[in-house]
């Protein structure tokens, strides 16, 4: 048997009816031939043959494939009764379209950041070269990725062995106006071998290579990203050659990088690679690639085909000692050093690159993925007791097939053929669903500041688990239901027909089962959604310390104004004190760490000369930044216009700081020193003032410690300022900002954001899972809200004839909806039971996320559970209702 | 539902054997199913006497295994016919298939005329 010959059977059997036929011809003219009638020649002919008919049967199955035959019977019937229950039909493939595009959209996320591969030449080979625990290390860090410092990469890329390649890259962003509002690419600085060891192609033009990046280089070539040359160029090929402005350099466009390649970041798409080489020029300070505590580079190699991640790790090992002793930087302290001295480099596999939104989203998602299932889980059960119902309506028709002999395997295999349909059809939509779902999953995380860009490609993966779901639903919804079908004592159903006889409790067992593993299921679903719901109502009327309205915020960059370090710190009052004049900005000022940003600023600090343990937070602002912040005073004054660089050191304390820092007495008497390197002066700073706690890095930690110094007493001010002020219109004040400033130097380059959407920003993994959770929970109470009607109604209908019985012997109709609502009551008990011990161990795996919640809350599983009994309440009053309403003497009749 | 399966063959026992004559018949060169079914008939003297539709099937089995090929031609007097022609797969089976039979009459044969035995 061939497949060909499968599938054009139909053609083959005509031709085999020729060549049949031309037998008979051939015969008969012998026949006749031989002196016999055309009548008797043409029948002598046949009987010589035989059946025409039997034997053209006979090779037409020798060409049939028995199983694909009677499967494709199957479908077609299934298809016909599908359509003869349209509304059915429906509700099944949209129940499992909303869980499989649920399923399939978390899992398209996971799948991309967690568990796909960079699309890079053989990316199981790379390796990332880090300290394995970098804690106690200090310095200054950038990006979102700071293993190393540049002095320990050049260490690491002239002595390691066991590499074919190796590479160092950071994150970076540069501006790309030319003064005004600045205008951010996403970049990335890397050495002359990133392209290379990652083995990624040009689009256009070429990519850089090691002769690119040498140090000193004074005109160096930038590569763009492919989708930044079709946003800025259009893809315009004259775009090679043309000049890019990075934080007001020029350099060159050399190529750009293949469609597809975003970079070693997933999760982030690079705008433009600029060579290490050029740091001096676009920061205008030399000798910061020598900086040995300026930790930005992450290091990627690739390791040579005979040697494996073990052993390359030994040998890094081998050789940290060496190289740590050789880049110890002289702004360590002794203690620094000696942390310093004990870090270790090690490899750690990186095929799947490295992404911080991996880190914040990977538990999130497996949770949210655990959710879908659940969601799919209680679609599969409703429908499964919906087929229930259904092979119960046909109970006689099948009780007659099974009578004259057909194959309980056959009948089953016909109804399953059924549940395939609908489960093919529900993965299809669902796999639309799910496209549609995880893009705006990704807009919703993402925004102008933060731009993501997952790649959402379908993969094998992708296809593999959405096909596998739909396989996996019709066993679960289809398989039960149909040999619960076939396992009918024929002579019992044709007797009963569906009449008079009550069935029995076994049959009605498993769609009671279904109701509970429904219920309980909903309610760890409805468990989850509350808890994450009230963890974000939690975070955001959690009292920062501060009124997060109505704040605008302004980022300067002086460094094109060329102010020298002498006159930065009048320099930038004089910014602050212009916009404090604006219209509309009823305060303003400097802020060097902006709260809930996720930046920070900490270090060891003596009182009375004693180094204290652990590092309290510090900040320096302008006078008015409490009044700015709305944070009130509890004890002493304000920064003043008299603190300046000439007068005493002073600084404000937050309460958490007296407490912990300055326990005995009054803190406005008390003054404490800031460890500086060996050799730095370390002024006593007065404590002049007390505030009320603030929130610093985000919204979940308990208060810290926190000292704010003076900033007109900055003695080394850099050329970035930071301007918060208080505004009733934040984006209308915007343009009045940028033009003031202008006035007062006119190639500053500003940014702008708001407080309040810096607050949504932090809290958007909550708010993401509260959303998604929320949404599940309610589909879940709904879908088990229609899994319970239908149970309900079911029951009624085939227990009218004793009802009937039971009002015409005096029952009431309030003791007829007691009895229904009994019956439901039960289903939702035992669910409720079985819900609590799942949804108790479930929240465990998830408490890391809560806040302000524990995961046995016991008002939020009283609210679970109202919530459901009032659905179940209201799915089950409604065939309550409709007992209640059956005439007797109707019922009595039908019999 | 009745059984599935094959209905009875005429002589189940000869389908192997058919195959063989078939095999054999074509080896003198192409035929068509109505000359091969008088030939087989004629060389046996009409001792095997089968139903001339059920070589067809037997044809069409030995087409799948690619043992014989098939063309439509015209046959002596002017109808359009069926033509079967030996492949090259064929003729070796044919060997076999003629050396094995030549096994099995030994065989049998000895069974029933046993050569005296020797004291």
């Amino acid at each position: 048997m061939s497949w060909a010959r499968f599938f054009r059977r139909r053609r083959w059997d005509e031709e085999r009816a020729r060549e049949l036929q031309s037998y008979l011809e051939m015969e008969t003219d012998e026949n006749v031939a031989r002196g016999l009638s055309p009548e008797a020649a043409r029948d002598a002919a046949r009987r010589k043959l035989g059946e025409p008919l039997r034997i053209r049967e006979e090779i037409y199955r020798m060409n049939t494939v028995g199983i694909v035959d009677a499967f494709a019977q199957d479908l077609r019937y299934g298809l016909r009764i599908l359509r003869l229950n349209p509304g059915f039909a429906a509700v099944a493939i949209l129940s499992l379209a909303l869980g499989v595009g649920a399923n399939s959209a978390i899992f398209q996320l996971l799948n991309a950041v967690r568990i796909r591969t960079l699309p890079v030449k053989d990316p199981s080979e790379l390796v990332e070269v880090r300290i394995a625990d970098r804690k106690g290390a200090v310095g200054r860090f950038n990006g979102r990725f700071p293993q190393l410092t540049n002095p320990l990469w050049e260490a690491v890329r002239d002595k390691a062995e066991g590499f074919s390649d190796l590479a160092a890259w950071g994150t970076s962003r540069f501006d790309l106006s030319d003064g005004g509002e600045a205008r951010y690419a996403e970049g990335i600085w890397v050495s002359g071998g990133f392209f290379p060891t990652l083995g990624v192609r040009p689009a256009a033009g070429r990519l850089l290579g090691l002769d690119d990046d040498v140090r000193g280089c004074a005109s160096p070539g930038v590569v763009i990203g492919h989708s930044f040359w079709q946003r800025e160029f259009g893809g315009d090929p004259a775009a090679v050659g043309r000049r890019l402005r990075l934080d007001g350099h020029l350099f060159p466009i050399v190529g750009v990088s293949a469609p597809g390649f975003f970079g070693v970041e997933v999760g982030r798409s690079f705008d433009v690679a600029v060579p290490l080489c050029a740091e001096p020029i676009i920061s205008g300070v030399s000798g910061d690639l020598d900086r040995r505590d300026w930790w930005f580079l992450t290091v990627l190699g690739r390791i040579k085909p005979d040697w494996t991640a073990t052993r390359v790790t030994a040998q890094l090992a081998s050789l940290s000692p060496g190289i740590l002793q050789d880049t110890v930087s002289p702004r360590f302290s002794p203690d620094d050093v000696k942390k310093y001295l004990a870090f270790s480099l090690a490899a750690f596999p990186a095929g799947t690159g490295v992404s911080s939104l991996r880190r914040n989203y990977e538990r999130p998602l497996w949770i949210l993925l655990a959710m879908t299932t659940l969601v799919l889980l209680i679609a599969c059960a409703n429908l499964a007791n919906l087929m229930l119902a259904r092979a119960s309506a046909r109970e006689r028709e099948i009780a007659v097939r099974l009578a004259i002999g057909a194959s309980r395997g056959r009948i089953v295999r016909q109804l399953m053929a059924e549940s395939l349909l609908l489960a093919g059809a529900g993965a299809a939509a669902g796999g639309l669903l799910a496209r549609w779902l995880s893009t705006s999953l990704v807009a919703f995380l993402s925004s102008e500041s933060n731009r993501l860009f997952v790649d959402l490609q379908m993969d094998w993966r992708v296809l593999a688990f959405t096909s596998g779901l739909a396989v996996l639903t019709c066993v679960l919804f289809g398989l039960a239901p149909a040999v619960r079908a076939t396992h009918v004592a024929p002579a019992a159903a044709m007797k009963s027909g569906g009449r008079g006889v009550t069935s029995s409790r076994e049959r009605f067992g498993l769609r009671r089962g279904l109701v509970v593993a429904q219920m309980a299921l909903s309610l760890v679903l409805v468990v989850g959604a509350l808890l994450f719901v009230g963890t974000l109502r939690n975070l955001l009327t959690v009292d920062p310390g501060f009124r997060p309205d109505d704040l605008l915020v302004a980022s300067m960059d002086l460094r094109r104004a060329g102010v020298p370090e002498g006159q930065r710190v009048a320099a930038k009052k004089d910014i602050v004190d212009a916009l404090a004049r604006l219209p509309g900005v009823t305060a303003a000022a400097h802020v060097d760490v902006l709260p809930i940003s996720g930046s920070g600023w900490n270090q060891t600090i003596l009182v009375g000369g004693v180094a204290q343990k652990d590092f309290p937070q510090l900040n320096r602002v302008s006078p008015g930044y409490f009044k700015t912040m709305g944070t009130p005073f509890v004890a002493g004054r304000d920064f003043e216009e008299t603190d300046t660089g000439s007068s005493v050191t002073v600084a404000i304390v937050n309460e958490t700081f007296a407490r912990t820092y300055l326990g005995g007495g009054d803190p406005l008497r008390q003054a404490f020193q800031i460890q500086e390197p060996p050799g730095a002066p370390r002024p006593q700073y007065q404590v002049v003032g007390v505030v009320k706690d603030t929130k610093y890095y985000n919204l979940r930690e308990p208060f810290k410690p926190i000292a704010y110094l003076a900033a007109a007493q900055e003695t080394q001010p850099d050329e970035y300022l930071q301007v918060v002020m208080r505004t009733a219109a934040p984006s209308a004040t915007a343009p009045a900002v940028t033009r003031t400033v202008a006035g007062v130097h006119p190639l500053v380059a500003l940014t702008f954001d708001t407080m309040s959407s810096q607050l949504r920003r932090t809290v958007q993994s909550e708010a993401l899972m509260a959303t998604l959770t929320g949404s599940f929970g309610v589909l879940a109470g709904v879908i088990a809200a229609i899994g319970l009607y239908g149970v309900m109604s079911y029951l009624v209908a085939r227990r009218r004839n004793e009802i009937g019985i039971r009002m015409a012997l005096g029952a009431d109709r309030a003791a007829v909806v007691k009895m229904v609502l009994r019956e439901s009551g039960m289903l939702l008990a035992a669910g409720i039971v079985v819900g609590a011990v799942l949804a108790v161990g479930a929240a465990r795996t998830a408490s890391a996320l809560l806040f302000g919640l524990t995961p046995g809350d016991p008002i939020t599983f009283a609210k679970a559970v109202a919530g459901l009994a009032a659905v179940a309440a209201l799915a089950s009053y409604l065939p309550a209702a409709r007992a209640a309403r059956i005439d007797p003497t109707l019922a009595l009749r039908e019999e | 539902m009745p059984k599935k399966g094959n209905p009875p063959l005429q002589g189940e026992l000869l389908q192997g054997t058919l195959d063989l004559l078939i095999l054999k018949t074509l080896a003198l060169g192409p035929a068509h199913g109505h000359t091969i079914a008088h030939v087989i008939e004629r060389r046996s003297d009409a001792v095997l006497q089968v139903e001339h539709g059920s070589l067809y099937p037997a044809l069409h089995r030995l087409e799948d295994r690619e043992w014989i090929a098939s063309f439509w031609g015209t046959s002596e007097n002017n109808r359009r016919a069926r033509y079967y022609r030996l492949t090259p797969a064929g003729r070796k089976r044919l060997v076999e298939q003629e050396s094995r039979w030549d096994d099995l009459v030994r065989a049998i044969d000895r069974v029933l005329r046993p050569a005296p035995e020797e004291r």
